[in-house]
């Protein structure tokens, strides 16, 4: 199949739908389930079927403002959700009423305004399907212009050339590490073993974090198609994707996409017509942390434990049963179709000087809209929290804001002014991290945060390793008497010189982050440890 | 050529077991399926029992010391039978800034169980986890499978009452 054929195919698919000039969209994504989105889809497609009409009720993907959930969208056929009526918090019984209102009167007791920052100030790369095509669908995905990225690569282009525009790209690593994408290609593709793997790292664990969840929700064919071109630019025949258990509807969404891709002649062995093989597994994660760190994920696929081992040799070398092995983050392998579509130097004009493109950040803790955003690399803080979150809700100061989960740190309220990219954050002793920013208010005791990391990284850890096993077990009790107001100024220094040590010796990065929380409330909120010190030497 | 193990029997005639059978034969009985067994012996069974762990052991020909190794070391995995209704508290960040912390309170002071614990007359358990990625709905539960979001203690304690 050339580039052509699958336009025409597109064009087909588009064409069938060409009758209905209105869309109805509902979020059918986790969180607008939980608020009751299935109900509301049933009872829109009831009062569809009543009143007939020239419009179509479909189940899409997040559309961001989780809060407002369930989100309902009135849109034209290929708009976005910016340019939609959109609905927020709809019940059931206001079906009738939004089916009446297509192409109509808007009903303005429930409109959510898309000209609002949240919205307007987006740019989305990542998300561009998302909250647009039904997830469950592979038409959907093919006619907005899926999988023309993997028949262009296949082609057009050599494996070579793929790699050099992943690098041109500036892509970095969206997990955290902000490893250059390209680099890691690279390296993989020159390895001469015959077998090689490419994984994609879907085991988000980062607590406050759920982009990658909606990515795989939304529009699970991107990364599917993400995998194939890594898979035809290093030379590997088998995937594997290796989600967490505690997302039931992105590995249901997933495996509907892979069997659907396969059908049709896009995973397989003759992938578009071509000499070219690929198939990809679905592995699920059992509720450990740690399996987020590549060695431990990948002895998990394995089917051992998820303990991580010494790196080098790192797993482009020797990895997934000895073999070289690709492994790339959900939200990276999201932005290869675009890349290879548009062209690495389009990706590169976005974003700042070493942090190229956008992100996609989770949203969450005390803010007025929750949800999930895309921005271009290099917005500062401030304008994500307060324009595009809408600030502190209730008048109350902004105090920090957190990311990068329990490796990251807190950014206070004076240094909102940064622009988030991978090194401006580290300059203030956090990290981008996978993308979960948690908002934290006045209120907010930032011992106590510190103690909450600790404990999660304590009952984490794996327990291979000395320093992360007894490290954390002690930095957490020191913490715990801290913030119970019994420590003394002789457990403050012992917790910062444990921070160091941890740090310095752990094997891998789950250790070696685990004091940043403490670390960095340090750095910016000494005061509140000092005021819960006990009298004593 | 590689000696065919003898494949044991079934620990019981439970139909269930064949569902687990399949899935150790979809993966050609390799000792890489192990996770994927366990969660489909914790799936049909609801917890992982030691019978159920010697099958497995012998039907992927590994050591029974390593299955209980691996069965232990996830937090998914449950060797212990569970309430009839679960009540999973998300204790990520988002819900633990919003609360989470009254929720587990009110429902241990309410039915006296901690997390990790069941009820003594088998009816509930409580849980945590570690973020459901519902944060824009903080604090959230998870009952009998169910997510539920922007959850009181009243609302929580109500909640679990109607539960039979």
């Amino acid at each position: 199949m050339n580039v052509d054929e699958l336009a025409e195919l597109a064009q087909t698919y588009r064409d069938e739908e060409a009758t209905f000039r209105h869309e109805v969209r509902v979020c059918m994504a986790a969180s607008c389930q939980s608020s009751g989105a299935g109900p509301v889809y049933d009872a829109l497609a009831g009062a569809h079927g009543a009143q007939g009409g020239a419009c179509k009720v479909k189940g899409v993907g997040c559309m961001g403002l989780c809060s407002a959930g369930p989100l309902v969208a009135v849109a034209e056929r290929g708009a976005d959700v910016a340019g939609s009526v959109l609905y927020r918090d709809v019940k059931p019984d206001d079906a009738a009423d939004i089916m009446g209102s297509v192409g109509g009167v808007p009903v303005e007791r429930l409109r959510c305004p898309t000209d609002q920052p949240f919205f307007a100030r987006q740019q989305r790369v990542v998300l561009e399907n998302s909250g647009i095509i039904d997830p469950d669908s592979f038409r959907g995905y093919v006619a907005a212009g899926g999988y023309a990225a993997l028949v262009k690569a296949l082609g057009e282009l050599t494996p070579a050339q793929v790699v050099q525009e992943v690098i041109a790209s500036g892509l970095r690593g969206r997990g955290g590490g902000g490893y250059p994408t390209g680099l890691k290609w690279s390296t993989v593709s020159k390895m001469t073993d015959p077998t090689k793997y490419v994984v994609c790292n879907a085991d988000e664990g980062d607590p406050g974090a759920f982009m990658d969840r909606a990515v795989l929700e939304s529009d699970p064919h991107r990364v599917l198609e993400g995998m194939a071109i890594a898979a035809y630019a290093i030379g590997a025949s088998k995937g594997y994707v290796y989600v967490r258990a505690e997302y039931p509807l992105a590995v249901e969404r997933l495996a509907t996409a892979i069997r659907k891709a396969k059908r049709s002649g896009f995973l397989g062995s003759k992938v578009a017509e071509t000499q070219f093989a690929f198939e990809v597994e679905i592995r699920l994660g059992a509720g450990a942390f740690v399996c987020g760190e590549e060695t431990a994920l990948m002895a998990s696929i394995e089917g051992l434990r998820g303990q991580p081992r010494p790196r080098p040799p790192y797993p482009a070398e020797y990895g997934l049963w000895g073999h070289p092995t690709l492994i790339n983050n959900v939200e990276t392998f999201a932005n290869i179709a675009p890349i290879i579509r548009n062209g690495g130097a389009w990706f590169a004009s976005i974003g700042t000087a070493r942090s190229k493109g956008t992100k996609v950040f989770a949203l969450a803790g005390t803010i007025a809209n929750t949800g999930l955003i895309e921005v271009p690399m290099g917005t500062t803080l401030r304008d994500i929290v307060e324009v595009i979150g809408g600030g502190v809700p209730g008048g109350k100061a902004c105090k920090a804001v957190q990311t990068g989960g329990p490796s990251g740190g807190c950014v206070p309220e004076q240094h909102l002014d940064i622009p988030v990219d991978y090194d401006s954050l580290k300059t203030l002793g956090t990290m981008m991290g996978s993308g979960g920013m948690i908002v934290m208010d006045e209120a907010s005791d930032m011992v106590d945060v510190a103690r909450y990391f600790m404990e999660f990284c304590m009952t984490e850890s794996c327990g291979k390793c000395v320093p992360c096993r007894a490290g954390t077990q002690q930095m957490h009790g020191l913490l715990d008497r801290i913030a119970r107001s019994k420590g003394t100024a002789r457990d403050l220094a012992l917790l910062e010189e444990l921070c160091e040590v941890v740090q310095a010796t752990s094997l891998c990065g789950l250790g070696q982050t685990a004091p940043n929380p403490v670390l960095s409330t340090l750095r910016y909120f000494r005061g509140e440890y000092e005021r819960k010190l006990a009298a004593g030497d | 050529m590689a000696l065919q193990q003898a494949r044991p029997a079934f620990p019981g005639d439970d139909k269930r077991w064949k569902l687990v059978n399949g899935t150790m034969r979809r993966n050609g009985y390799a000792g890489h399926a192990l996770i994927e067994t366990l969660h489909s012996v914790q799936d049909a069974f609801g917890y992982l029992d030691e019978p159920s762990l010697r099958f497995v052991a012998a039907s992927l020909d590994l050591p029974l010391s390593k299955v209980y190794g691996v069965a232990t070391f996830y937090h998914l995995f449950m060797l212990k039978p569970k309430g009839r209704h679960a009540c999973v508290v998300c204790a990520g960040t988002a819900c633990y800034i919003k609360g989470a912390g009254a929720l587990v309170d009110a429902v241990e002071e309410r039915f006296g169980v901690k997390p990790g614990e069941t009820t003594a007359d088998d009816r509930l358990s409580v849980l945590t986890a570690r973020c459901v990625g519902a944060c824009g709905l903080a604090p959230a539960v998870v009952v009998d499978g169910n997510v539920f979001g922007k959850q009181t203690a009243g609302d929580l304690v109500a909640r679990i009452e109607e539960l039979r």
